[in-house]
């Protein structure tokens, strides 16, 4: 029998303080290959800064990040060489083209193949017609599709998606849900999601996590645990956990 | 290092280069302007100077020279700056390019871009004054392989300078050659400076290069063993610069910089 592979992230006592704020306080958490991931919680909870060090852009406090059993720490090349990720808040390089931007970004990600790759994305992404277009000038919408069809150039083991359905009409973003639960299905891929989008959230992820202070204050199946924990809806169980939020905020 | 990621940085660049000819333009007019106006003036002055002085290669190729290691410095920080510009720092460093890729990949532009411009600049000042660089003979390549790495030296120290401190500190980089050249005696002997103005410039690689040039054009032996010495320190600089790079890039990721960097947020 062969010996169960690792999770494709585990996520050990992560913490992050900024003086005396501590942004993340003692997080763990694992997501397996096959699983979407959501990470809940009101701006400012952690959900960022949590994201960011598991890219290897913010140095944690203390605590362990492994990607694919890589330990981001001892081998930060290694680790990131099979993670991507796509947020809102970072376009790619509107003076280049949408096919220049894929190429680039391939390279860096020394994609195989990378030219029949590109095809590829773009064509999932509907983005073959815009390939001469420089990515600045395109809709808020195509640029979100641009950075996902970047996010999956190199198929990562773990993908980091920072509210990747912001800015998409309902159709392209059932879409895209659909596109990134394909990838998911097939077992290869854990992807780890932030939304604000809870109906999204409920359809998408198999598994949440609620942040609030910069620790993770609940966890369990979106479609069970409002009921759990005496809401109607996730959106209820959000809502109710931001007021918590707020009044614990101006106790303190 | 991977040639499959410090490849990347330099296609960028080559992409943008090749889309905007308002980036290819800068790189030719500035060597254009500087031999046109140098070229004059010391046609002039040996109208009026005694006949056995060709200032020539002495003051047109001065600044020809050290319009090569603002260029170099240019080439690095331009580089740079189009991550900037772009705010791309996410995108860049959330990925297994490793930092000395990164910096490779600067320098590697460096180096084309500057190598653009050299040849501009020997072509022109050939055709409109007829200044060859042949004039400095052997001691060329030790003359611009020094400038080059204190042009490298000076645009990775540069671009540590505005990822700690801002976008917006990017005009504290460009005087940089400005503030730099009257201690580098690019005109005149370095003995001519005040003692402590002198100090400086024997810290300074430039001005072995200089100092050089003129021995050359003055019919004397190139000074070997003070060339050395300025490589000795361009790569000292080099050095302390990339470690400075390091550290500056270490601090931002300790700090979160990298992933807030922006002109609002900084500047």
């Amino acid at each position: 029998m062969s010996p169960p592979s690792p999770p494709v992230l585990a996520v050990e006592r992560l913490a992050k303080s900024f003086g005396t704020l501590k942004a993340v306080d003692d997080v763990s958490f694992q997501v397996s290959a096959g699983e979407i991931v959501g990470l809940l919680g009101p701006n400012g909870a952690g959900k960022t800064t949590t994201i960011n060090m598991i890219l290897g852009v913010l140095e944690p406090t203390a605590g362990r990040i492994a990607i694919q059993g890589v330990d981001l720490r001892a081998d930060r090349s290694a680790a990131l060489s099979c993670t991507n990720f796509a947020a809102v808040y970072a376009p790619l390089p509107g003076n280049l083209t949408v096919e220049q931007n894929l190429r680039v970004f391939g390279m860096i990600y020394a994609v195989e193949n990378l030219t029949k790759r590109i095809e590829e994305v773009m064509a999932i992404y509907d983005l073959s017609h815009f390939r001469r277009t420089k990515a600045g000038v395109l809709s808020s919408g195509e640029q979100t599709r641009l950075g996902l069809a970047k996010a999956m150039l190199n198929r990562p083991r773990l993908l980091l998606l920072d509210e990747p359905t912001a800015s998409i009409d309902p159709s392209a973003a059932r879409d895209i849900r659909a596109g990134i639960a394909e990838v998911v299905e097939s077992g290869r891929c854990g992807v780890l999601w932030t939304s604000h989008n809870m109906v999204e959230v409920e359809a998408v992820c198999d598994r949440v996590l609620f942040l609030s202070h910069g620790r993770i204050v609940l966890e369990g199946d979106p479609k069970t645990l409002p009921q759990l924990h005496g809401a109607e809806t996730l959106d209820d169980l959000f809502v109710s956990v931001a007021h918590e939020t707020l009044d614990e905020g101006r106790r303190r | 290092m991977n040639r499959s990621r410090i490849a990347a940085i330099v296609l960028r660049i080559l992409y943008l280069y090749r889309g905007s000819p308002q980036r290819v333009f800068p790189i030719f007019i500035w060597v254009a302007v500087d031999v046109l106006l140098w070229g004059f003036l010391t046609r002039y002055l040996n109208s009026v100077a005694r006949a056995e002085v060709n200032f020539v290669p002495a003051l047109l190729g001065a600044v020809l020279l050290w319009d090569f290691l603002t260029r170099v410095m240019q080439g690095v920080t331009m580089a740079f700056f189009e991550d900037v510009w772009t705010r791309n720092f996410l995108n860049v460093f959330a990925t297994p390019l490793r930092t000395s890729e990164y910096l490779t990949g600067l320098v590697l532009t460096g180096v084309g871009t500057s190598l653009l411009s050299l040849i501009a600049m020997v072509a022109f000042a050939r055709l409109a004054f007829g200044l060859s660089f042949l004039t400095y003979g052997v001691a060329l390549a030790p003359f611009l392989s020094v400038l080059f790495l204190t042009g490298i030296a000076f645009g990775v120290a540069a671009a540590a300078l505005v990822l700690r401190l801002g976008p917006a500190s990017e005009w504290l980089v460009w005087p940089i050659p400005m503030i730099v050249s009257p201690f580098a005696g690019v005109f005149y002997p370095v003995t001519i400076l005040p003692g402590w103005m002198q100090a400086v410039a024997a810290l300074l690689p430039p001005s072995y290069v200089f100092e050089g040039m003129r021995a050359v054009v003055a019919g004397e032996p190139a000074p070997w063993d003070r060339l050395v010495l300025g490589g000795g320190l361009a790569i000292i600089y080099l050095v302390l610069a990339c470690l400075f790079f390091m550290s500056v890039y270490r601090t931002a990721i300790r700090t979160g910089l990298i992933a807030r960097y922006s002109a609002e947020t900084l500047s």
